[in-house]
């Protein structure tokens, strides 16, 4: 199934993509599913979050199985669509993030090359979650993200916790996907906001390996404390 | 620690301290192994890893092969090249932390059952700091393709946990070492691209040489 809004940078032999084709009957129930209990808007920014999270930020890091009760949390929330959206919320925030930092001037030279590269990339994962998320019932909306943009150095601290964090949100539920097609893809990105963390870091002259040989997971409710500040609504 | 059976995988989302229970274990098992010996450590380990079948145990010796490779690469053929500032750092740090991942894994196949991989001889292309480098961005990148790649096929999701907190950490390895040689930290693109295993053996074989 050919996709003419496709990114073309995103090779057609992404696992994304494969995953989009492969989930159509899925998709096909949970739109039913959706429309009998009335989900007319998808949950966004903390909504989106505290849905993934079965309700509850305090919950553990696997997903509650989605309620009856609410269309939104049936229709974003559960299982590996609650993680998809829950990663999906994390990479709206971060595209919006690069591209602010890159609107504010701060940055020039290969420094600015670098944060381009990383908002184009941060731009296409969002892009393919929200297909994936498509494709098992309603994507999250986009969240409106607030960051202070004060100078280079300060940016550049902000930078590197956002994909450290991002590192870790992914490596955290990687476990509990249920899909091999969707964990495939989460471990595409999950590795790439590695790369972009290290990278941040190598610039602050911190350590690109902060949590030594084993990277660290970190729970729902651990990365929500961190984005809240973040999220406008 | 109790000893629940951490295969049910529930309780190995847990999260404890922060970190899932089957990193926390390696985490533990390795530095527990350093000073109580590893006969100590098989208890909580094998707990951890008990429910994996044949295959995990196949992907993880595939797995503790590379990191034999990569901690040979930084920590003995590091010393033949004459490496100096940033690049002789990295090397002594990374080669450390791939030595932990030898560690985590031999005792991950240990406790699942099966026997470790034995540690092969290698040999380098590399003469100089510029070869060196070159060789560690293709050998870490090769390493985060081969784990991504392998990773959907692991049951245990105790493993995957483990092996998605070793991959982290060859991703950062690549970009820092792509920041020093001047290659991309993103050579992918957004999306790393995962590899057979035919496609990591083509490009690893020819350094292993027995």
């Amino acid at each position: 199934m050919s996709d003419p809004s496709a990114t073309p940078s995103v090779p057609d032999q992404s696992v994304v993509k494969r995953l989009a084709r492969d989930d159509v009957e899925r998709k096909k129930f949970l739109r039913m599913a959706g429309k009998t209990m009335g989900a007319g808007v998808a949950a966004s920014g903390l909504a989106a979050f505290i849905a993934a999270c079965g309700g509850s930020s305090s919950s553990s890091g696997t997903p509650a199985t989605p309620s009856t009760g609410t269309g939104t949390t049936a229709a974003t929330g559960g299982g590996d669509l609650g993680i998809v959206n829950y990663a999906l919320t994390l990479e709206y925030l971060e595209a919006q993030f690069y591209d602010k930092v890159i609107a504010s001037g701060l940055f020039s030279g290969s420094t600015l090359a670098t944060l381009k590269t990383f908002r184009a990339e941060e731009h296409q994962h969002v892009q393919a979650l929200a297909k994936v998320a498509g494709s098992l019932g309603q994507a999250a909306a986009q969240p409106k993200g607030k960051f202070p943009i004060k100078n280079a150095a300060q940016v550049t601290k902000l930078a590197a916790t956002v994909e450290n964090v991002g590192a870790a949100a992914y490596l955290g539920q990687a476990p509990n996907i249920k899909s091999p097609q969707i964990l495939a893809a989460a471990l595409a990105i999950h590795t790439v906001e590695a790369r972009h963390a290290a990278t941040l870091n190598t610039a602050l002259k911190l350590s690109p390996t902060p949590d030594g040989a084993f990277g660290k997971p970190m729970t729902m409710a651990q990365v929500l404390a961190i984005v809240k500040p973040f999220i406008a609504s | 620690m109790e000893r629940s059976n951490l295969a049910d995988s529930d309780i190995g989302a847990v999260e404890v301290h922060g970190m899932t229970r089957a990193s926390f274990i390696l985490r533990g098992a390795v530095a527990t192994g350093a000073t109580l010996g590893a006969g100590a450590v098989a208890p909580y380990v094998s707990n951890a890893f008990a429910a994996s079948g044949g295959g995990d145990v196949d992907i993880l010796n595939f797995a503790l092969t590379l990191e034999y490779l990569e901690t040979n690469f930084y920590t003995v053929k590091a010393k033949s090249v004459n490496l100096s500032g940033e690049a002789k750092a990295l090397a002594a740090m990374f080669g450390d932390e791939e030595a932990q991942h030898v560690a985590a894994l031999t005792k991950a196949v240990q406790a699942s059952g099966g026997t470790p991989a034995k540690q092969p001889s290698f040999t380098f292309p590399a003469t100089d700091q510029a070869s060196f480098l070159k060789l560690a961005y293709t050998l870490e990148n090769v390493g985060v393709g081969a784990y991504n790649g392998a990773g959907p096929s692991l049951q245990n999701k105790q493993l995957l946990a483990a092996a998605g907190s070793i991959v982290q950490v060859e991703a950062r390895h690549a970009a820092a070492i792509g920041l020093l040689a001047g290659q991309p930290v993103t050579p992918d693109g957004a999306f790393d691209k995962p590899l057979t295993k035919a496609q990591v053996l083509k490009a690893a074989g020819p350094l292993i040489k027995a």
